[in-house]
């Protein structure tokens, strides 16, 4: 019910026609309202009491205050009956006035809303109704929340300055005091503990079962090695395919192919690497090192070489960084003159230097008398030959020291720990000492030659001489032979038998002239001490003009390589040679049945004391005429040099290029060139004193001077002049030895005069060849040749 | 391939003719994937010491082994 005042009712017809409401007739859809008197309602209740269509609202009725009360026609239905009592006059009023203004309002609204399409209703204002209770205040009341006790108020007060005071607090405990804790002990339950005596279970009967694992390598079969043979045809297929004509139909088409590449290969070389030769090309033409020979160490030694000098250099073939100089009396040159006869006073030494102890010698080797030239056996580093002032030839052998040598790096280091301990100098000296080995063969006196060995060489090992001079094929691989020279115009080949030969010619003579050897000295030679003869001696003598010869240097064709020879200060004195007409032969039958070999050259050169050249051989034949063994020897010689020769020396690389110095001029021959020199340099200023082919450059020597110069000459750049001098020491350079230690250091070593060996290296333009430089020297000594072959016709047509 | 003829000795002319066959193959193989028209008509190998010429056919292989000339 929206409205309070709006009470739907229900007419019937018969309160219809009592108040005069009928639909249709009196009340239509438009004309709704219908104004009723009070009274008549009234009047209709108390006649039809419960029927009366009014008895709902009977009380509305009776307490309605005006006269006359509206009913409404509800046609609608909009509350729900035909008809509708308003209950208050404001309402009344209210209903009447609004239609009657709609009314209006809709003639009006019917000629302004033609267009309209919706019925706009006009604002109704709310009119204000008394509040009818619903019976929701009591839904209210039961949910409202009130207090059923009244709250109990405490005031609690406390004096203001204990606010925020300080607190202490104490201890206490709390079991004392009764009831402060409430403890909760735990009990066994019962639930727990109840023993199941019962139990109803099921059994099933199950192999055993066990669960493992494991990790199983996997290893794939892999081939390691294969053995296989190649397939190989049997002769009889080969026969037949090589005959086939397949074979030739593929030869033939193959042929023109083939033949094109190997004409291409001749024409031109394909190895041929532009890059590598541009290079070489600029090195040698680049910048010149400003020192050409480096001072690596000099070795010195106060007590031995005490006035002296050093007569011969050799490096140790084998072991790196150990050489061996010779030292002989530094006299004048009068008293050159009489050395022979001179004694000495100082004992003569070799001495033995490593590269790692520059101070102490490592090893000396005694001498019976100073030695001039010495050399190392080529096949075994350890025997070592010299010649002495007085003509004998000496043995040694060190293989004792040679691990020592070997370890000289280690010991120099330990010499030098010790050195550090020890206070007494003159005990350093003793500990330091080198080792003194004494000489095992020396050759008899009778035999040797009277004068100076000037030159001493080892033969190369593979071939042998006999008495009669020809060469033998040596089985034994040892060189066993030895050549030396000496002024008293013979030069002599001895014999060194590798094992003791039983002579006994030479026990006998043991016998006799009896020698103390010290107990600690090998008997490798023994059988040969004192009673060492040469084996032939060759006499250096003019047949026509009877003039005396005094070989100084000897080089024979078939020296190896590597041979180094000796320089030694030149010897002025005269010779006295004593005349011998025949060959001097030993009986010594030759060891095994050699076979004669016939194509070693035999020939050899002879330098002389006076400056000769003499080119000659040894082999002794036999004249046809009277059968007496005659030598037969077509010398030839050469007068360049004006003083005594001191290098005699084949070039490594080519066999029959010879350099010989002496003087003041040195040349340089050729085997078979008979005219004269291929090369002669002019005179110096100063004496040359020792000379060297380089070892690694085919064009390039080492000479020395006696004012401690050396002079580097390389024929490729300068042929009239040295290419290069430096200094070395202040004194005369005695002997000039090169080796190669190893592919990086090339040395050179030098001695002066004062007794002082100097090691220099050599840089690497000279140690280095250029590529071609083998084939050019090669060219510039036939061109030299070529040129005193032209030279000679001309001065043969001119005569 | 199986040597026919040699002048070298028994393993190295092996060694040869079994290693330069398969070279020769391989060759072959890429001149004519290269291009099928094309065939391989000879081989050469140079190396620091030797030259070595191989001339191929059908059947036959024809190996030279050459040293440089200097």
């Amino acid at each position: 019910l929206g409205h309070p005042e709006i009470f739907p009712l229900v007419f019937t017809t018969k309160t219809q026609e009592i108040f005069n409401c009928r639909i249709g007739e009196d009340v239509t859809e438009e004309n709704c309202f219908k104004l009723i008197k009070k009274d008549d309602i009234i009047q209709d209740l108390k006649t039809r009491a419960a029927i009366s269509d009014f008895h709902p609202v009977r009380k509305v009725v009776l307490e309605y205050q005006g006269e006359e009360l509206l009913v409404v026609f509800d046609a609608k239905f909009q509350y729900r009956q035909n008809f509708y009592l308003v209950a208050s006059e404001e309402a009344k009023e209210n209903l009447l006035k609004t239609p009657e203004m709609a009314e209006d309002k809709e003639e009006e609204k019917e000629e302004e809303n033609q267009e309209e399409t919706l019925e706009v209703c006009p604002y109704k204002p709310p009119v204000h109704k008394p509040w009818v209770s619903l019976g929701s205040e009591k839904e209210v009341e039961e949910e409202s929340v009130k207090d059923t006790v009244t709250k109990i108020k405490y005031m609690i007060s406390r004096e203001r300055r204990k606010f925020g005071a300080l607190i202490t607090f104490a201890d206490r405990n709390a079991s004392h005091a009764k009831d402060s804790y409430v403890e909760c002990t735990s009990y066994q339950d019962k639930n727990f503990s109840i023993k199941l005596l019962e139990k109803d279970m099921g059994v099933q009967i199950v192999s055993k079962v066990r669960e493992t694992s494991t990790q199983t390598k996997w290893t794939y079969p892999k081939n390691t090695a294969t053995q296989y043979f190649p397939r190989q045809l049997s002769h009889e297929e080969k026969e037949e395919i090589l005959s086939s004509e397949k074979l030739k139909d593929f030869l033939t088409s193959v042929r023109l192919r083939m033949e094109v590449a190997l004409q291409q290969n001749e024409i031109m070389n394909a190895f041929f690497d532009d890059w590598k030769a541009l290079a070489e090309d600029e090195s040698s033409s680049g910048g010149k090192p400003d020192v050409y020979l480096k001072a690596y160490q000099s070795f010195t030694d106060l007590r031995y070489l005490k006035d002296r000098t050093i007569s011969c250099i050799c490096w140790h073939p084998t072991i790196y960084g150990i050489i061996a100089v010779s030292a002989r009396e530094r006299l004048s040159n009068e008293e050159q003159a009489n050395l022979s006869e001179k004694s000495l006073l100082q004992q003569s030494v070799i001495l033995f230097w490593s590269f790692f102890d520059p101070v102490h010698p490592q090893l000396m080797l005694e001498c019976p008398e100073d030695i001039y030239c010495f050399q190392f056996s080529p096949s075994d580093p350890n025997i070592i030959a010299g010649g002495c002032i007085n003509g004998q030839v000496v043995l040694w052998d060190i293989s004792q020291h040679e691990e020592k040598l070997q370890n000289a790096e280690t010991v120099a280091d330990e010499v030098k720990m010790t050195a550090v301990n020890m206070v007494n100098a003159p005990i350093l000296d003793i500990l330091t000492e080198p080792p003194l080995v004494r000489y095992y063969a020396v050759s008899s006196i009778q035999y040797c030659h009277k004068k100076t060995v000037t030159d001493i060489h080892w033969l190369p090992d593979y071939f042998e001489d006999n008495q009669m001079g020809a060469t033998f094929d040596n089985r034994a691989d040892i060189p066993v032979q030895l050549v030396t020279c000496s002024p008293d115009g013979s030069i002599l080949f001895w014999d060194v038998p590798a094992t003791k030969l039983p002579d006994p010619s030479s026990e006998k003579l043991q016998k006799d002239g009896h020698f103390y050897m010290p107990p600690d000295v090998p008997d490798t030679f023994k059988h040969l001490d004192l009673c060492w003869k040469p084996l032939i001696k060759i006499n250096m003598h003019e047949n026509e003009t009877n003039t005396e010869c005094g070989p100084v240097r000897i080089s024979l064709r078939e020296l190896q390589y590597h041979y180094k020879t000796s320089e030694k200060v030149q010897f002025l004195s005269a010779p006295k040679v004593p005349a011998k007409e025949s060959p001097y032969t030993e009986i010594c039958p030759p060891s095994k049945n050699l076979s004669l070999l016939e194509n070693i050259s035999t020939d050899f050169f002879v330098g002389t004391e006076d400056g000769e050249i003499v080119y000659s051989d040894w082999v002794i034949g036999t004249d046809s005429d009277s059968a007496k063994p005659v030598s037969q020897k077509h010398t030839q010689k050469y007068t360049i040099h004006t003083e005594t020769i001191n290098t005699l020396q084949r070039s490594p690389f080519f066999r029959d290029i010879i350099l010989s110095i002496g003087g003041r001029n040195f040349a340089i021959w050729k085997e078979g060139v008979t005219t004269g020199p291929i090369l002669q340099s002019s005179c110096s200023a100063g004496r040359n004193t020792a000379g060297h082919w380089s070892l690694t450059r085919p064009g390039v020597f080492f000479i020395g001077r006696d004012n401690g110069n050396i002079d580097i000459w390389d024929l490729l750049k300068k042929s009239y002049e040295p290419s290069h001098f430096q200094n070395i020491s202040t004194s005369g350079i005695t002997a000039i030895s090169p080796w190669i230690s190893s592919p990086k250091q090339h040395f050179l070593a030098v001695s002066d005069n004062l007794g002082a060996l100097h090691i220099l290296e050599i840089c690497q333009t000279l140690s280095h060849p250029s590529r071609n430089e083998h084939a050019n020297i090669l060219d510039y000594f036939e061109r030299e040749v070529k040129y005193l072959k032209y030279r000679e016709q001309e001065c043969q047509e001119y005569q | 391939g199986i040597p026919v003829r040699t002048t070298l000795d028994n393993s190295t002319t092996i060694q040869y003719a079994g290693l330069l066959h398969q070279l020769t193959m391989k060759a072959r193989r890429t001149v004519r994937y290269l291009d099928p028209q094309n065939d391989l008509t000879f081989l050469r190998i140079r190396s620091k010491k030797h030259e070595i010429m191989v001339a191929p056919d059908k059947e036959y292989l024809l190996i030279v082994i050459q040293n440089p000339s200097e």
